[in-house]
């Protein structure tokens, strides 16, 4: 039987150069409703896309799309050179994904789920790598707490470290600031910031962040349709709220 | 195999602590068999009948677990980590079988001593007895595992997979029962059919773990 994903053995070769992600005319539906319509950019390795748009432009679906989580119901998507949905589990292991739930069990501590998780992505040296990044996220003290008992900053930071905790070469965030207070924002840029070799899609409402931060823009309209598709440079945080208060459409 | 023993230990783990599960079970069977010791009006059980109350019992029991063992991977993002992780579904269903053969086999060590002297049955027949029901827990967890995956992500799943399942454990309880018949006969136990019962239940658990395997990918995925 042919397996739902298939391992990198078939896979086409890659040139060393692949894109971090590439879309062409990707359409998303929920049932007879579009959520994403053709939705075209290419990310290379090592830069940050920010996407922007209004509650309900697709912004989180295209991340699931990207995290391998969800199917593309038409067009081509490709994430670290390899097409999905079919070169899923080529791509899964190398990516980081924080979405709004943290993807941690509420009965087990901060380091049970880190260790559940470096166990699932065979992180070498899991003690060393889970008490550095505790340590670098502010957790050390609190990493033996029940997740149920953690503040929704806490969780926040917890959720981090296990989206780093396998040193993913492509980092998906959905809102990372949510939650966080400005020193807990200052700890997290640090951790989730550009470093060599890590590309980033940030899902973000804060458009003068985000411009500053990106080097391309993806900026969706409410249906899901796509306005900007480009260089950061070639937008305004002025256009991006125009978005948002719905002078542009 | 990493993925395989994490998964399993985060679920025992989890069980240990939260006492979800194993507890609730015991506590229906030992219920269910007070309410056929009066509904029945006997002291004793013997034969097909004694069969009967001790498999049905426990195929409710295991009902309670099957529709809770992944609550936590579709409310805490379980299903998402594994997928955002390199390892393949079959991973997640092998640990959720052993899950759920070790629950039933906690369960049958607290309800087996109280079916026995509930109902005064003979000591004879226990030692195949608890070989059979290991056989039938790994038939149940097989399958189990593969209708609860289905179910728990529907909102009537405490409905939906009571429906799927019961259908599917027909042969279970046949070949179960036929074992345990003679095994629980009034006047000590007898073995002569006891081989081909086990075979039966072997054979089931081969084909479903097999099923388990090769469509889990596919159950995973969105």
């Amino acid at each position: 039987m042919e397996s739902a994903v298939e391992s990198s053995a078939a896979l086409p070769a890659q040139g060393a150069s692949a894109p971090a992600i590439a879309l062409e005319r990707l359409r998303r539906d929920y049932g007879e409703r579009p959520v994403l319509r053709d939705v075209s950019i290419e990310l290379p390795a090592g830069e940050t896309l920010a996407v922007l748009g209004p509650n309900g432009a697709g912004k989180t679906t295209l991340l699931r799309i990207l995290a391998t989580l969800l199917r593309p119901t038409a067009g081509a998507v490709s994430v670290l050179g390899a097409p999905l949905p079919r070169y899923a589990l080529r791509a899964r292991g190398r990516i980081g994904y924080l979405g709004h739930q943290p993807l941690l069990y509420r009965e087990l501590t901060v380091r049970e789920n880190l260790w559940f998780n470096a166990r699932l992505h065979a992180v070498e040296r899991e003690p060393t790598r889970i008490e550095e990044l505790l340590a670098r996220a502010g957790l050390a003290r609190r990493g033996d707490e029940l997740v149920r008992n953690l503040s929704a900053g806490m969780l926040q930071r917890a959720a981090i470290c296990r989206t780093l905790l396998h040193e993913p070469e492509l980092l998906l965030l959905d809102e990372p600031r949510s939650h966080l207070d400005a020193a807990a924002s200052a700890v997290v840029d640090e951790l989730l910031g550009p470093a060599p070799g890590r590309s980033r899609v940030i899902v973000t409402h804060e458009p003068e962040a985000a411009l500053a931060d990106a080097d391309r823009v993806l900026l969706l309209r409410a249906d899901g349709g796509v306005i900007h598709a480009g260089a950061a440079s070639e937008l305004s945080a002025g256009d991006v709220r125009a978005v948002y208060t719905g002078t542009v459409r | 195999m990493s993925a395989f023993r994490a998964v399993l230990a985060k679920d025992l783990r989890t069980e240990l602590r939260t006492l979800e599960s194993v507890p609730a079970m015991a506590l229906f069977a030992a219920t269910t068999f007070v309410l056929f010791r009066f509904g029945l009006d006997r002291t004793t059980l013997e034969g097909a009948l004694a069969a009967g109350v001790l498999l049905a019992t426990v195929l409710f029991a295991a009902i309670l677990a099957i529709n809770r063992v992944f609550v936590a991977e579709r409310e805490q993002g379980g299903f998402d980590v594994i997928r955002l992780s390199p390892v393949d579904g079959a991973s997640l269903y092998a640990a959720k079988v052993c899950v759920l053969a070790i629950y039933l086999g906690a369960l049958e060590l607290i309800a087996v001593p109280v079916f026995a002297v509930l109902f005064s049955v003979e000591a004879g027949g226990l030692p195949a007895l608890a070989a059979m029901l290991l056989l039938a827990n790994i038939g149940l967890a097989a399958v189990g595992a593969l209708v609860s995956s289905i179910a728990v992500n529907s909102r009537a799943r405490d409905l939906i997979a009571p429906l799927l399942l019961l259908p599917l454990l027909v042969p279970v309880m046949i070949a179960a029962a036929g074992a345990a018949e003679p095994l629980l006969a009034a006047g000590g136990p007898s073995y002569a059919d006891f081989g081909q019962w086990m075979g039966i239940l072997a054979l089931y658990d081969l084909v479903f773990i097999a099923v388990g395997y090769a469509v889990y990918d596919f159950l995973l995925e969105d």
